[in-house]
C-alpha cells in the first residue's frame, strides 16, 4: 500500500508545495515513514534550458568527483549546489542531495546518431549502474525530484519545498516492502522530464523488465516504477503514441470490450495489443506519470487500487483517496473515480516553456 | 549356435477362475498375445507391448500384466538395454527403430522449475469471478505502432500482417495421416475447432474429410513434399514448414511402406505400400537464404494472407537457427524439444541428440530479445508438455503457445507402448488398419481431446490467478515468476531464473 497524490494548474499558475505537503501528509495511513517524495515542474525557470540533474552522493569526495566527471564527458556543468536542506538528523541512511545544471556539448556526442534526450538517459544509465556512490534521481528540465527515507511531512521539511514554486506537483507516500529505508528506493521515480508515482506491484515486472531492456533501457533499481518510467519514455517519447493510448497500451482492454467496438476503434485496440503485448501491465497498481506537458493517471484492468480526479476551475487534482484532494482543496467542482484501467489525460493549456 | 535371445518384458497372465472364455481378449490384441484352446486362454507374454487393450476390455477382470524380471548378472554400465540392443542389432544388423519420445532417464527440468503466487502484498485474481485471459495471437507484430490523432479520434496507420488467434495458448502438434489414423484427425480437427484453437496437419497432406476444419488447421511442408499442390497450401489458417523434428533432430520423417494403405497413398501422392522416407534436409534448403525463399514463395502461393511457421528440433544452435528464421520473414518458430514424440525414429537419435525444450525455449526467447526481434516472430514450444504446469512454465520461460502431441494422443487412449511403427496400434491411432481404425469414434476422440485442453485451460487460469496475472502476456517471458529448484548455476543463468529463496 502506498499512497499518490498529483495536482496541475493547466492556466500555468505556480504555487509551492505546502498543498501537496499537506494533503500527502493525510494518506499517513498509507505509508510507513521508510520513503516519501515530491516532484515539482516549472521550479527552475532561470535554467529552463538546462536539464537538472539531482543526485544522491555517498560522500562529498569520490562519489562527488566520479558523478562530475561522467557528466563532464557528455557536456558542461553551468551551476551546481547542494539542494538547501534542513536537516533534523531524523533520517537513516543519509545521503547528500546535490544538483547540476547541465548542457549536453553537441561536440562531445559526435559521431553518435542519436539525440540529445538519448544521451541523457544513456549517461544517468551509465551513472546509476556504475554505483560508485552516486545515483541521479531526476534529470528534467525546469523540473526536480525530492525524496528521502521518511514521512511525507519531514521530507517536505527536509528539502523546503515551500520555496520551490511549480505549476505541477506529484507526491508519494512509501509503505514499502522490497528496498525499505533506501533513498533511491522513495519515489517519485524520474527520467528526463518524466515523473512516476506508483501504487502498487506489477506481477508483470519480469515480462515489462525485458521488453524494455531490449530497447537498450537498462533496469538497475528492480523497481516497478522504474519500469514504468521506461515504458512511457518507449512508447510516447520513441514511438510517439499519445499519452492516452500509451496508458491503454500499458492497461489494454479486455478482448471482451474490444470484440464490442466499431470496426476501426476494434482494429485499433487489436493492433495495441498485439504490439505492445510485452508492456502491459498486471497487478493491482494506480499511477500517475507527469511530464512537462501534463500527466496521465492510470490504473490496473480490475482496479485493484484505488484514485481519485477532483477539478476546481484550472486546477485538477489526483489521489488514491478523495479526502486528502479535499484536504489541499475543500470546494471542488466536481471529484469522481475513473473507471478501471482507463488512462486520464490533463495537459497544460498554455506554453510556460 | 549363439544365443542372443531376449527374455520378454512382461508375464501375461489370465486367471481361469474368472475368465468368462469371451474371448474379446483375443479379438482386442494385436499382438497375438491370447489364443483360445479349449477351455482356456493361453498366452504368449514375449509379444505383449502393455497397451492395455485387453484389460480394458476383459469383463472379468482376470487378466494381469507384470514386469517379467529375469536377473542379468549385474553391471552398473552393461546394463540390460546396452546388452539387449547388440543382441538386437547382432542379429539383425540394422539401425533399432523406437516410437515415442527420448527414453533416457535425463532429468526432468520442468519439474526443478516452481511458479509463483501472491499474497497480502498484492491480491491473487480469482478466475471464477474475474475476466482470466488466455486469448493468445501468433505472427508477426510490428515493433511499433504508427497513428495519427485529429480531433481527438486516433487512427491506425500501421497495418498488421496476419495472425491466428487462439483462445487457449495450447495447439494440437503435427502427427500425420498415416502416421496416424484418419479418425486420429478427425478427433484432432473438431476438438481445436470447438476449442478455437488449431491442429497440425503433419507431412502426409491433408485428407479430404478434414477440409471442412480448414480454419484450425495448419498443414505442413517437410522435406518430402507429400500431398502438397497449391490447393493444400489454401485449405488451412496457416503452413508450417518442418525443418526438423525434436525425437530425430537431423533425419527427416519415416513411415513405414505397412502403413501406406490405398487412402494414405492417395493423400501423399505415393505409391501404396511404399516407405515414405523424408530426405534429412530440405533439397531446396542448403541455407538460411533458401528459406527466406521457401517462406516467400509459400506466401506467395497463398497471397501472402497466411503467416509461415518454421519447425525445428532443439539443438545447441536452435537460438542462432531461430534468430535466422526471424530475419527470413517466417511468422513464428516453432521448437521441437528433445522428448517429442515420434512414430518412428532410430533409437539413437531419439535418445541421444537435441537438447531439452525448457532450455531451448530460454535461450530462443533470450536471442530474440537481444536482437530486438522478439515481435518479429511467435515462439511455439513443442515436445515434452505433460500437464497445464508445463504449458504454464514452458510460457514464462517465454514461448508465445505450445503445441502438444503424446498427451492428445494419450488424452484418446494410448498407452505410450512406443510401437506405433508397426501399423497395429490396438487403440486405432497409428494404425491405417480398418478394423483397427474403427476402434476410435472420433466424436468420442474428440471429446476427451476438447476435455483435455479444456481442463489444462482452466488449471492455466488458476495458475495465472494465483500469480496475480489476468492476461496471458503478462506471463510469457515472465522468468521472475519462476524459480528454480536443484539447478546449478549455469542453468540457472540459461534458464535467466532465480533459485528458490532468492
Amino acid at each position: 500500500m502506498c499512497g499518490i497524490i498529483g495536482m496541475l494548474n493547466k492556466d500555468g499558475k505556480r504555487i509551492d508545495g505546502s498543498s501537496i505537503k499537506k494533503g500527502l501528509s493525510l494518506m499517513n495511513e498509507r505509508g510507513n515513514g521508510q520513503g516519501a517524495g515530491y516532484a515539482a515542474y516549472g521550479i527552475y525557470p532561470e535554467f529552463k534550458d538546462h536539464y537538472a540533474l539531482h543526485v544522491f552522493l555517498d560522500n562529498m569526495k569520490e562519489a562527488k568527483f566520479n558523478v562530475e566527471q561522467e557528466i563532464e564527458r557528455w557536456g558542461y556543468i553551468v551551476y551546481s549546489e547542494e539542494i538547501p536542506t534542513t536537516d533534523k538528523g531524523i533520517f537513516e541512511d543519509e545521503k547528500i542531495p546535490y544538483r547540476y545544471f547541465f548542457k549536453p556539448d553537441p561536440r562531445k556526442l559526435l559521431g553518435r546518431d542519436y539525440n540529445e534526450k538519448d544521451a541523457i538517459v544513456e549517461m544517468v544509465m551509465r551513472i546509476n549502474s556504475q554505483k560508485n556512490g552516486a545515483l541521479v534521481f531526476s534529470s528534467g528540465k525546469n523540473m526536480g525530484i525530492f525524496k528521502a527515507s521518511g514521512w511525507p511531512n519531514d521530507v517536505a521539511e527536509f528539502y523546503k519545498i515551500n520555496q520551490y514554486k511549480g505549476y505541477m506537483w506529484l507526491g508519494h507516500n512509501r509503505y514499502p516492502t522490497n528496498t525499505p529505508g533506501w533513498w533511491g528506493g522513495a519515489h517519485p521515480f524520474g527520467l528526463l522530464d518524466w515523473g512516476v508515482v506508483h501504487n502498487g506491484e506489477i506481477t508483470s515486472y519480469g515480462t515489462n523488465k525485458r521488453y524494455v531492456e531490449s530497447f537498450g533501457y537498462n533496469c538497475s533499481m528492480l523497481t516497478d516504477t522504474e519500469v514504468v518510467t521506461y515504458l512511457f519514455d518507449l512508447l510516447v517519447r520513441k514511438h510517439k503514441l499519445p499519452l492516452r493510448l500509451a496508458g491503454m497500451a500499458l492497461a489494454p482492454m479486455f478482448w471482451k470490450d474490444i470484440e464490442r467496438m466499431p470496426e476501426q476503434k476494434r482494429q485499433l485496440h487489436a493492433a495495441l495489443r498485439l504490439t505492445y503485448s510485452s508492456a502491459a501491465m498486471n497487478g493491482p497498481f494506480a499511477i500517475v506519470v507527469a511530464n512537462t506537458c501534463g500527466f496521465v493517471a492510470l490504473t490496473d484492468r480490475i482496479k485493484l487500487r484505488p484514485l481519485v480526479i477532483g477539478k476546481k476551475g484550472k486546477a485538477v487534482y489526483v489521489s488514491s483517496e478523495e479526502a486528502a484532494i479535499r484536504a489541499m482543496e475543500p470546494l471542488l467542482d466536481s471529484i469522481y473515480s475513473p473507471p478501471a484501467g482507463d488512462p486520464i489525460v490533463h495537459q497544460l493549456e498554455v506554453q510556460t516553456l | 549356435m549363439i544365443s542372443n535371445f531376449i527374455p520378454s518384458k512382461y508375464d501375461v497372465h489370465v486367471d481361469p477362475s474368472r475368465c468368462r472364455l469371451c474371448q474379446r481378449c483375443v479379438e482386442n490384441c494385436t499382438y497375438d498375445v491370447f489364443r483360445k484352446e479349449e477351455d482356456r486362454i493361453f498366452t504368449f507374454s514375449s509379444n505383449c507391448v502393455v497397451c492395455h487393450r485387453c484389460i480394458s476390455f476383459c469383463p472379468a477382470d482376470a487378466i494381469s500384466i507384470n514386469r517379467r524380471i529375469v536377473n542379468y548378472r549385474e553391471h552398473p554400465f552393461w546394463n540390460e538395454e546396452s546388452r539387449e540392443d547388440i543382441y538386437n542389432q547382432a542379429n539383425t544388423g540394422k539401425i533399432i527403430l523406437g516410437g515415442m519420445g527420448n527414453a533416457k532417464k535425463y532429468p526432468i527440468l520442468f519439474d526443478r522449475l516452481v511458479l509463483d503466487a501472491c499474497q497480502i502484498t498484492n491480491p491473487s485474481i480469482d478466475p471464477l469471478r474475474e475476466p482470466m485471459e488466455t486469448r493468445t495471437y501468433l505472427g508477426k507484430k510490428p515493433k511499433s505502432l504508427k497513428v495519427e490523432e485529429k480531433d481527438g479520434d486516433i487512427s491506425l496507420k500501421t497495418r498488421l500482417a496476419p495472425n491466428l488467434l487462439l483462445e487457449t495458448p495450447i495447439m494440437i502438434a503435427h502427427m500425420s495421416y498415416g502416421a496416424v489414423s484418419l479418425n486420429t484427425q478427425l478427433s484432432f480437427a473438431k476438438a481445436a475447432s470447438r476449442l478455437g484453437t488449431y491442429m497440425g496437419s503433419g507431412e502426409g497432406g491433408l485428407h479430404s474429410s478434414l477440409y471442412e476444419y480448414k480454419d484450425n488447421i495448419i498443414v505442413q511442408v517437410a522435406s518430402g513434399r507429400f500431398g502438397v499442390t497449391p490447393s493444400y497450401l489454401n485449405k488451412c489458417a496457416a503452413i508450417e514448414i518442418k525443418a526438423g523434428q525434436g525425437a530425430k533432430p537431423g533425419i527427416g520423417g519415416h513411415l513405414p511402406g505397412e502403413k501406406v494403405n490405398e487412402d494414405v497413398s492417395k493423400t501423399r501422392m505415393i505409391p501404396v505400400g511404399t516407405d515414405a522416407i523424408s530426405p534429412a534436409p530440405h533439397h531446396d534448403i542448403y541455407s538460411i537464404e533458401d528459406l527466406a525463399q521457401l517462406v516467400r514463395a509459400l506466401k506467395e502461393a497463398t497471397n501472402w494472407e497466411k503467416p509461415v511457421f518454421v519447425k525445428i528440433a532443439a539443438v545447441h544452435n536452435a537460438p542462432a537457427i531461430a534468430a535466422g528464421i526471424a530475419r527470413a520473414d517466417a511468422d513464428g518458430v516453432v521448437v521441437d524439444g528433445f522428448r517429442g514424440g515420434t512414430g518412428a525414429a532410430p533409437k539413437v537419435l531419439r535418445d541421444n541428440v537435441g537438447i531439452p525444450i525448457e532450455a531451448a525455449i530460454a535461450s530462443i526467447d533470450k536471442k530474440l530479445r537481444e536482437q530486438g526481434i522478439r515481435n518479429e516472430i511467435s515462439l511455439i514450444a513443442s515436445g515434452g508438455i505433460r500437464n497445464s504446469a508445463d504449458v504454464t512454465k514452458a510460457i514464462a520461460l517465454g514461448a508465445d503457445a505450445v503445441y502438444i502431441g503424446t498427451a492428445a494422443l494419450i488424452a484418446m487412449g494410448c498407452r505410450v507402448c512406443g510401437k506405433c511403427y508397426t501399423g497395429l496400434c490396438p487403440w486405432g491411432i497409428a494404425t491405417q488398419r480398418d478394423d483397427l481404425v474403427h476402434r476410435l469414434d472420433p466424436i468420442i476422440g474428440a471429446q476427451q481431446v476438447y476435455n483435455l485442453i479444456n481442463a489444462w485451460t482452466h488449471e492455466l487460469q488458476e495458475l495465472m490467478g494465483a500469480a496475480g496475472i489476468n492476461s496471458i502476456e503478462s506471463l510469457r517471458g515472465n522468468r521472475d515468476r519462476l524459480r528454480g529448484y536443484m539447478l546449478d548455476e549455469n542453468l540457472l543463468e540459461v534458464l535467466d531464473v532465480k533459485t528458490i529463496g532468492a
